[in-house]
């Protein structure tokens, strides 16, 4: 039997890093289908409605998802984590009752207009469900990452101790809920949700895209695929070089907040000037891969990059090696890592934007090739971008489940056994990767069948009846 | 203005707020069981059902509903967590494969549609109506089982009390459903569909007989809690109801049916809100004063309770008036 306090941490490890993908889809969604949605009543142009359409369907199989998946972490809170949720309820119990009632009710409750319901509401109505609906995708973001952020960098509580355990007792809700971390910890991860849906859409449309011009196989619905391919370039441009430049003020922060998580990151055992920072990074030897030393590393080292990351312009400025603090460290090769890749396909990103906005501009967007093989290869990647920076979060914060007040090991459940832990892991392995295995189905079957089309268009039963424009080459000309 | 000071002095107007959270939570439990309780137990028609066409109806009919409907537990458990953090702390690891179990239910009620609707093989449809049905039934008796359990302070996860609560809720969520389907699809589905919400309803009434008779025998203060006049005249009216329930739904009037079954949630969650009172654990005798959060943060949660709860119902007001009734079979998307 695997331990419990071992088994809990590895289920709920688990059950986010599954339930991430989903309000990534859906965040990163919603702002384009209310631009979708908005563009389809102004316009009555067919290509948004189909756009509208088609990008619902995968929002809304995405929300199913999320919301399954969603309800058990709000439910390990208490089963897996008791005595933190017993030390921590009057500062974290608060907002998630407050995200069910702000945001989960608005987005749950106008999805399902925004979903079944264009027939039955004027369009007035109609578009204010988009709205809701994107307006509680991010309100829920807001009040998570409040409760997230504060484990991070905690602050406005003080702490008592009650028949012998250990409560935190909230005293300036300002300062606990707008707490150092949370702005930035807010705009990265909502701008990291659109760009990972922007690549996508980029992919999945370069791939018909490429089929039709390249391959020259004939495709139906080549417009939709090619204004897609364009409004998520447009995206990609916008959040690339947005996410890499405020990630570089989001490190700063946490060497300021976190100084032992960003020596995690960076590897740096004893406390040092002047260190590099290695954007890539070489692993010399088998050891280096499990145990990353940036002293031993061999790689393209920008000199005194890393003090000057920290210290926001000072080469010269000093970073606390792991070695200087009491606690144990985290497990630095799991940072390490996760965070190379992450920077590194935060600078893929930008250069995948970079060219094809490029192409765009020269009038060869549907012709490179190459491009599009490029796009195909990363539609995930921002996904797996977003997994990584969680895992830099969330494992860099270890040994601490809030940092500097409580270990982790102090808060599992105490009357957890370990064969009810292992039952419960090893149900959850089984019953995600089947759900993960749906869900890709599910959503390949829609991308297949494509956007709905000829006879199933115009749902509005007042919309003229618009010419065929052949000449939709750019959707957005009105 | 308001300030952190005067928040944290005493309790908002000098309310009874633990009292008030604590019918509060029971408040969301209820509405949780009477929304998604009809929808459970329209899950659990569909299972009886013969041809496509009825069972489609029955997807269509809760399709626009259902997850709004389910946020109420999410609401549930973090306004428990919120103003009671002990108290959830020890209930939900207290019931750890209980609460699995409910959760593994809700994820097959709520993924099995979105994937019956994806193919038309037989197979593939078959197998999902029976995940669909399992994970509809499957919710509330585990709900209810954990409500059992809770009420009498049982540590397992099974036990008799539990069984029986279960029972009840389960069929309670059939009679709900009957009469949501009959509203939704009065010409769609076969009259067996009245029917059905006619056996659970009496099925529920003994259940409910049981569930006194068993509470009697193993609450330490036993009868005498029961015989909390408020009790009796909620068990009186229910019997009432049951018969109003039964003439209604055979006259056809579902939407007096429908509201009849959510008068009939409420009163059974508020009997065993009523039994349990004060305590919110009984299970380790932690009473609402004792596991109640600070009076600053409670203040700060009361003040969103009043702003965000009634805003909450005017969207269910607008979502329930536009797909209001029955439905008709058009294309979603
Ligand atoms: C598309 C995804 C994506 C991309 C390209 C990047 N990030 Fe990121 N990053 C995330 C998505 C993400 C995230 C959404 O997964 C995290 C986890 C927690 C958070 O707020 O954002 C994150 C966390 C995270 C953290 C950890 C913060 C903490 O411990 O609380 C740092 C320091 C950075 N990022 C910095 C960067 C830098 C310097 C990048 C590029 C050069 C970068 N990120 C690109
Ligand atoms: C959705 C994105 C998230 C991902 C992918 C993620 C990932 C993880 C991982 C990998 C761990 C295990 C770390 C370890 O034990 O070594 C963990 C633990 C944990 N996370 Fe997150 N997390 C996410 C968001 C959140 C949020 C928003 C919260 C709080 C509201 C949160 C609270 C916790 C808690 C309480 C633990 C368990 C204690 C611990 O191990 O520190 N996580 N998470
Ligand atoms: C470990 C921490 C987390 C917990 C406890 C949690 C809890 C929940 C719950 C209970 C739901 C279901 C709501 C419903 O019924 O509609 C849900 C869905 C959702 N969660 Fe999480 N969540 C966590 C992590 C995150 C993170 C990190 C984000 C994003 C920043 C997020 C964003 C969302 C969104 C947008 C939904 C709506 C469903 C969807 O659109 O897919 N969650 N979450």
């Amino acid at each position: 039997m695997v331990d419990p306090f071992l088994a809990s941490r590895l289920q709920f490890a688990l059950t986010t890093m599954v339930h991430i993908i989903f309000p990534v889809m859906s965040m990163g969604l919603a702002p384009f289908l209310i631009y979708f949605t908005w563009k389809d009543i102004r316009t009555g142009k067919p290509v948004y409605e189909q756009l509208r359409r088609f990008w619902t369907k995968i929002f809304a199989i995405s929300f199913v998802v999320g919301t399954v998946t969603g309800i058990v972490l709000e439910f390990e809170f208490g089963t897996n984590f008791a005595a933190f949720a017993t030390a921590a309820g009057e500062l974290f119990g608060g907002p998630l009752a407050v995200e069910g009632m702000m945001a989960f009710m608005l987005e749950a409750t106008f999805l399902g207009i925004f979903v079944f319901g264009r027939k039955r509401v004027g369009d007035k109505l109609y578009f204010l469900s988009s709205v809701a609906v994107g307006l509680g995708t991010w309100l829920s973001a807001v009040w998570i990452l409040i409760a997230n952020s504060w484990m991070q960098t905690p602050r406005g509580f003080r702490t008592v101790t009650e028949d012998g355990q250990m409560i935190i007792k909230l005293v300036d809700p300002i300062a606990a809920y707008f707490n150092p971390r949370f702005g930035y910890m807010f705009v990265h991860m909502q701008n990291a949700a659109v760009e990972s849906v922007a690549l996508f859409m980029a992919g999945i449309a370069a791939y018909y895209v490429f089929k039709h011009h390249v391959r020259n196989i004939e495709i139906d619905n080549v417009n939709f695929w090619e204004t897609t391919l364009k409004i998520a370039l447009i995206a990609l441009l916008i959040t690339a070089p947005f996410q890499v430049y405020q990630g570089d003020m989001y490190a700063r922060q946490v060497a300021e907040t976190q100084p032992q998580k960003f020596a995690a990151m960076e590897a740096v055992w004893e406390t040092d000037s002047y260190v590099p920072e290695y954007m890539i990074a070489f692993p010399t030897s088998l050891d280096s891969i499990t145990d990353p030393r940036a002293k031993e590393l061999f790689g393209l080292g920008i000199p005194g990059g890393a003090s000057w990351l920290a210290s926001g312009g000072d080469p010269n400025a000093e970073i606390r090696g792991l070695n200087s603090f009491e606690a144990q460290s985290p497990p630095v090769a799991i940072v390490f890592w996760a965070f190379r890749a992450m920077v590194g396909m935060g600078f893929w990103f930008i250069l995948l934007s970079f060219w094809g906005g490029y192409r765009w501009y020269k009038g060869q967007l549907f012709d490179d090739g190459l491009l599009h093989k490029a796009l195909m290869g990363s539609s995930l990647l921002g996904i797996i971008a977003v997994e990584l920076g969680w895992v830099v979060t969330e494992v860099g914060r270890q040994p601490w489940i809030i940092q500097g007040v409580m270990k982790t090991s102090e808060g599992v459940s105490p009357g957890l056994t370990g064969t009810e832990a292992t039952i419960t892991l090893i149900s959850f392995l089984v019953v995600y990767l089947t759900l993960l295995g749906l869900y890709t189905y599910v959503i390949a079957r829609v991308i297949r069948n494509g956007p709905p089309r000829g006879e199933q268009l115009r749902e509005r039963p007042d919309r003229t009846p618009m010419p065929e424009s052949p000449t939709m080459e750019v959707a957005d000309n009105d | 203005m308001i300030s952190v000071e005067s928040l944290s002095a005493g309790p908002l107007f000098g309310l009874p707020l633990p009292e008030i959270w604590f019918g509060l939570i029971f408040a969301l439990l209820a509405t949780f069981l009477f929304l998604d309780g009809f929808d459970f137990g329209a899950g659990a028609i569909f299972g009886l059902l013969d041809t496509d066409h009825e069972r489609e109806t029955v997807l269509a009919a809760i399709g626009p509903f259902w997850d709004g409907n389910e946020v109420w537990l999410v609401v549930f458990g973090g306004a428990l967590f919120a103003a009671f953090p002990e108290a959830y702390a020890t209930l939900f690891s207290r019931h750890y494969l209980l609460m699995f179990g409910i959760l593994g239910a809700l994820i097959l009620r709520g993924l099995a549609p979105e994937m019956y609707e994806q193919r038309h093989d037989k197979r593939w449809q078959q197998a999902w109506s029976i995940a669909f049905v399992v994970g509809s039934v499957l919710a509330p008796f585990l709900l209810g089982v954990f409500a059992g359990n809770w009420l009498v302070g049982n540590e397992g996860s099974m036990s008799l009390v539990g069984v029986i609560v279960g029972l009840t809720l389960t069929l309670l969520t059939v009679v709900s459903g009957a009469a949501f389907l009959q509203l939704k699809a009065p010409t769609d589905l076969p009259d067996r569909v009245s029917t059905y919400g006619q056996y659970a309803i009496s099925g529920y009434l003994l259940a409910v007989v049981a569930t006194l008779v068993i509470l009697a025998v193993q609450l330490p203060s036993g009868l005498s809690t029961l015989l909390h006049p408020a009790i009796i005249a909620l068990v009186v009216t229910s019997i009432g109801l049951t018969a109003g329930y039964v003439v209604a739904m055979q006259r056809g009037e579902s939407l007096l049916a429908l509201g009849t079954a959510a008068v009939l949630t409420y009163g059974l969650v508020t009997v065993v809100a009523i039994i349990m009172y004060p305590a919110i654990d009984p299970a380790t005798g932690a009473t609402i004063s004792e596991t109640i959060v600070s009076t600053l943060p409670l203040n700060l949660m009361s003040m969103a309770a009043a702003l965000l709860l009634p805003l909450v119902a005017s969207y269910f007001v607008v979502l329930y008036s536009v797909f209001s009734g029955p439905i008709t079979h058009e294309e979603a998307y």
